[in-house]
């Protein structure tokens, strides 16, 4: 039974590594700041989750693991509120989203 | 399990800060700024436990919500050039 709770503790976390990772490499290479967006916010979702659901398996049935599911909630509600109001302030100062070019009629 | 973990999110870490030092905008270094603080609330999560201390777990939770409040912060003053609107206060 640990086994099994160690062996999913470990997927979670390195699955978790790897969205990070991938998001951070889209932060770097995407072309716009509106893609860019995608990348950081696949990070503050999907790795942030992952890995904080890999810790919650290591602790348990504990105060700690309540800790977690605090962490987890606030950010889940926190990150997609920035960024909304990132956006929001970019668009409302003008950054126009680089668009793909207009298709040729026929 | 947990070291591999911590290097993963320093090297993302890492990518964020390149896109702050790069970003041509303002917008893109608020965004790298922001994905620094959450990453940074992963790291110290994961560190409390690679060093089987669990009150790490406070800091990250504080870190959370003081992260999002000075991320608005700093947007709001990008923004308007102020931190509240003009007339407020004394």
């Amino acid at each position: 039974m640990a086994a099994v709770v160690d062996t999913a503790s470990w997927i979670l976390l390195l699955g978790g590594s790897f969205f990070c990772l991938s998001g951070g490499v889209g932060l770097l290479r995407l072309p716009d700041f509106f893609s860019r967006m995608h990348g950081a916010g696949l990070t503050d979702t999907l790795g942030a989750g992952l890995i904080l659901g890999g810790l919650i398996l290591q602790s348990g049935f504990s105060l700690n693991a309540a800790k977690l599911v605090f962490i987890l909630f606030f950010l889940l509600l926190t990150s997609p509120t920035a960024t909304h109001a990132l956006a929001q302030a970019a668009l409302g100062a003008g950054l126009k989203p680089q668009l793909a070019p207009e298709e040729d009629e026929a | 399990m947990f070291a591999a973990t911590m290097a993963a999110i320093m090297v993302t870490v890492l990518l964020a800060l390149c896109r702050a030092l790069a970003g041509p905008t303002v917008w893109d270094r608020l965004l790298a700024a922001n994905m620094f603080g959450t990453k940074t609330v992963l790291l110290i999560a994961v560190y409390g436990f690679l060093t089987e201390r669990p009150e790490f777990l406070d800091l990250a939770l504080i870190y959370v919500l003081i992260n999002f409040v000075g991320q608005l912060a700093v947007l709001r003053f990008v923004q308007s050039g102020a931190l509240a609107p003009p007339g407020e206060g004394d």
